[in-house]
C-alpha cells in the first residue's frame, strides 16, 4: 500500500495543500473512479469485449459471412445440409466446411445469415434505447424539478404503463400498424423501433424524476440556488451528471429487453418481414432464424441452435456489462 | 391502512379503462374487418352481420340516434343519453365492466369471448402454478444458500445459474431444452388433449421453463437480502444474546428477508403472462397464451382485445394484491403511510 502510494505521490506535481493531505495522489474523477471498479470486474469486461466484438462483425457482415444470406442456391448448397461436423450418408446433406452451420430450407448459408443478422439484433437494441433516453430524461428532469401537474400526470401513466405487460402493447401495436406505410418501411423495422420506444420511455422518465427529487434537496444545489444559479444551470451542472450513472444503468437493461421484444415478436410472425433483396442491409434477424429453425430443427438442428445461442450470448453479454456498470456507477441497490 | 387500500383497489379502474381504451382504438384502425375471408362475403351477409353484432353503428358517439330521438321529441335525458352513447366504442366499454367481451368473430359469434377465455384459462393458470411453486420452491433455497455460503463454490453456482435464468429469454431457453430432450431422449412436446385435461406430469416441463426466469430473480433478490439483513444490528443482537445460528437465520434473517420477495410477485405476474404466450406455443399446451398467438394469425380481433385486457385486469390485481399485503408483512411501511 505505501510503495503504491509512494509511486503515485511522485505522479502527483502540485502538492499545494499543507501536511499529507495534498500529497497523497492525483485526484481522481468519479469516472475514472467508475472505470476502474468497472475494469475489475471479469465477466463486465467479457461482455464488453463479445459485445464490441459484434459490432465489428455487424460492420464487416459483407466481409466475414462466406455467402450472400438471401440468395437462394439449392443445387451445389443443398436443402437442410448439416453443420460442417456432422457426416451424413447423402452428399446432398453431408456436412461441408464451405458451409460452417449448415444451409436452411432454401439453400441459404446458415453462418452467413446469423453474421447479417448481428446486424439488426445491435440496431434493434440500441436505436429504441437512444429515442427512450431522449424522451425520458427531460421528462422525468421536468417532472422532478418542477413538479405539478406534470408531475402528477407522469406518475398516474407509469402507473398504467406498469399494469400493461408490454409485450401485449407490442403486439397490439405491431397487428394495428403492420399493414400500413410505416409498418413497411425498412420490412418493419421502422415501427419496430417506434413501437419498442413508445412504452418504456416512462420507466427511465421515472427514475430521472426520483433521482431529481433526491438531488434537488442536496446541499450543493441548494447552495447552487442561494448563489442565484439559474433552473437551467441547476439541472444541467448539478442535478443531471448526477443522475447520470443510475441512467447508463438502466440504459444497459433497456437494450436487451428490446433485442428479446424483436425476437419474440418476430418469432410470433408479426415483427420483421423477410427480405427477399440480395443487396438488402438488413436482410435477417436472429428472430426470424429462430421461427424458421422451430419449424425445421429434426432436420437441422443448427437452424435452431445457433440464433437461439447468439441471442442468449447477446442478452447475457448485456446483462454481465449492466452488472459491472451498476456496481460502477450505481451503487444504491444491487440485485 | 384502510384508506390507502380503498383508494388502491379504486385506482385499477382507470387503468382498466385506459388499457381498454388503447387497445379498442389501436385494433379498430388494424387492416381487415372481422369478416374477411378468402371467399369475400356478399355484401347483404356483411350488412347483416355488421348489424347483428353493432358493428354498423358510429364509432364514438352516437349523433344519429340522438337526433333522431330529438326530433321524436322525446325529452327524457335518460333515454337521450343512452341514445347518444350507443356507439361501437362505448357498448364495447361498458361490456368490457359487465365481464362482456363480445363474440368471438372466428367462430361467427357462436362462442363469446369471456367463454373462450374460461375455456382456455384454466391450462395457462395451471401451467402458472407450476412455474410459481417452482420458481419459489428452487430459487429462495438458491438465494439463502448463496448468501450463508458467500464468495463459496455453491454460491457462484447459484448466482451464474440465476444470472442466466434472468438475463436469457425463457422462449430461447425453452426452444434449446426442448432440443436437447428431443435429440438425446426422443422427447416429443406433442401430447394428447386429454394429458392437458387433467394436472398431470404434461405441465412439469413447461411449468419450469415457464418459471425460470422468475426462479432466477427470486434467488437474485434472497441472496441480496439475505447479505444485507447479515449484516443489520438485530442479527449481531439475536447471535450475541446467545442464540443458535439456525435460530438466527430462520427467526431472523429469513422473515426479514422475505419482505423484498413479495415487491416483486406483481412483476413475476406479467412476466408469466407474457411467458405463458410463448411457452404454450412452443409446447403446444391448449391455453389461453395459445389461443392468443392464433388469434393474432386468424386476425380474430375481438379475441386479441378482450384478451389483452382480461392479461391487464390480471396484472393490475396482482400489483394491487402485493402493493396491500406489502403493508401487511412490513408494519413499518404500515406506519409510514
Amino acid at each position: 500500500m505505501s510503495q503504491a502510494t509512494m509511486t503515485l505521490a511522485t505522479e502527483a506535481p502540485a502538492p499545494t495543500l499543507p501536511g499529507t493531505l495534498g500529497s497523497m495522489r492525483a485526484p481522481r474523477s468519479l469516472w475514472s473512479n467508475a472505470w476502474r471498479q468497472f475494469r475489475r470486474n471479469k465477466l463486465a469486461i467479457a461482455g464488453l469485449i463479445y459485445l464490441t466484438f459484434l459490432a465489428f462483425v455487424a460492420v464487416l457482415a459483407p466481409v466475414i459471412a462466406p455467402h450472400n444470406p438471401v440468395q437462394s442456391d439449392l443445387r451445389t448448397a443443398g436443402k437442410y445440409r448439416q453443420a460442417a461436423w456432422i457426416e451424413t450418408d447423402n452428399p446432398k446433406t453431408a456436412g461441408d466446411w464451405s458451409y460452417p452451420l449448415g444451409t436452411d430450407g432454401n439453400g441459404r448459408d446458415v453462418f452467413s445469415r446469423l453474421v447479417y443478422g448481428t446486424r439488426i439484433s445491435l440496431v434493434v437494441g440500441f436505436i429504441p434505447m437512444a429515442v427512450i433516453m431522449v424522451i425520458g430524461i427531460p421528462i422525468g428532469l421536468m417532472a422532478g424539478f418542477i413538479g405539478g401537474t406534470l408531475d402528477n400526470f407522469l406518475m398516474r401513466l407509469t402507473d398504467i404503463v406498469y399494469a400493461f405487460p408490454a409485450l401485449l402493447f407490442f403486439i397490439i401495436m405491431q397487428i394495428s400498424f403492420g399493414d400500413t406505410n410505416i409498418g413497411r418501411l425498412l420490412n418493419g423495422l421502422v415501427l419496430l423501433f417506434i413501437t419498442l420506444s413508445i412504452i418504456n420511455w416512462t420507466g427511465v422518465a421515472r427514475l430521472v424524476r426520483g433521482d431529481t427529487l433526491a438531488l434537488k434537496e442536496k446541499e450543493y444545489v441548494e447552495a447552487a440556488r442561494a448563489s442565484g444559479a439559474s433552473a437551467w444551470r441547476q439541472i444541467s451542472r448539478h442535478i443531471l451528471p448526477n443522475a447520470l450513472g443510475s441512467i447508463i444503468v438502466a440504459g444497459a437493461f433497456i437494450v436487451p429487453g428490446a433485442i428479446i421484444a424483436e425476437a419474440v415478436l418476430t418469432y410470433l410472425g408479426i415483427g420483421l418481414r423477410p427480405d427477399v433483396d440480395l443487396n438488402a442491409p438488413f436482410p435477417t434477424s436472429w428472430g426470424q432464424m429462430i421461427q424458421a429453425g422451430q419449424t425445421a430443427y429434426r432436420n437441422q438442428a443448427w437452424l435452431l441452435i445457433a440464433p437461439s445461442v447468439a441471442v442468449a450470448l447477446i442478452t447475457l453479454s448485456f446483462t454481465f456489462v449492466g452488472d459491472g456498470l451498476r456496481d460502477a456507477l450505481d451503487p444504491r441497490d444491487q440485485i | 391502512m384502510l384508506d390507502y387500500a380503498f383508494r388502491r383497489v379504486l385506482w385499477v379502474i382507470p387503468v382498466i379503462v385506459t388499457v381498454a381504451a388503447v387497445t379498442f382504438f389501436l385494433m379498430y384502425r388494424a387492416p381487415g374487418g372481422p369478416w374477411d375471408r378468402e371467399k369475400t362475403l356478399p355484401a347483404a351477409t356483411m350488412q347483416r352481420l355488421n348489424a347483428k353484432f353493432g358493428l354498423d353503428k358510429p364509432l364514438w358517439l352516437n349523433q344519429q340516434e340522438f337526433a333522431e330521438r330529438r326530433s321524436e321529441g322525446v325529452t327524457n335525458p335518460l333515454v337521450l343519453i343512452s341514445a347518444i352513447t350507443d356507439s361501437q366504442f362505448l357498448n364495447y366499454m361498458t361490456g368490457v365492466f359487465r365481464g362482456d367481451l363480445g363474440p368471438s368473430y372466428a367462430s361467427k359469434g357462436a362462442e363469446t369471448v369471456q367463454q373462450l377465455i374460461a375455456r382456455k384459462f384454466p391450462v395457462s393458470l395451471k401451467l402458472g402454478i407450476v412455474a410459481l411453486v417452482f420458481s419459489i420452491v428452487v430459487g429462495i433455497p438458491l438465494g439463502v444458500v448463496a448468501a450463508l455460503r458467500q464468495n463459496s463454490w455453491l454460491d457462484y453456482l447459484s448466482l451464474g445459474t440465476s444470472t442466466l435464468g434472468v438475463s436469457v429469454p425463457t422462449f430461447v431457453s425453452g426452444l434449446l431444452l426442448l432440443l436437447l430432450l428431443s435429440s438425446s431422449f426422443g422427447f416429443s412436446p406433442i401430447r394428447s388433449p386429454e394429458e392437458w385435461a387433467g394436472f398431470g406430469p404434461a405441465y412439469i416441463l413447461p411449468g419450469i421453463v415457464l418459471g425460470l426466469g422468475t426462479m432466477a430473480f427470486i434467488a437474485r433478490l434472497t441472496r441480496t437480502s439475505m447479505l444485507e439483513i447479515k449484516r443489520q444490528d438485530y442479527v449481531r443482537t439475536a447471535s450475541a444474546k446467545g442464540l443458535s445460528s439456525q435460530r438466527v437465520i430462520t427467526g431472523h434473517m429469513f422473515r426479514n428477508a422475505m419482505i423484498p420477495i413479495i415487491t416483486i410477485l406483481g412483476p413475476a405476474a406479467a412476466d408469466l403472462v407474457t411467458g405463458s404466450i410463448i411457452i404454450e406455443s412452443i409446447f403446444g399446451a391448449p391455453g389461453l397464451g395459445r389461443e392468443f398467438v392464433e388469434s393474432i394469425s386468424k386476425r380474430d380481433y375481438s379475441v386479441i382485445m378482450g384478451t389483452a385486457i382480461f392479461y391487464a385486469v390480471l396484472v393490475a390485481i396482482a400489483n394491487v394484491v402485493v402493493d396491500l399485503s406489502y403493508g401487511i408483512v412490513d408494519p413499518r411501511i404500515r406506519v409510514r403511510r
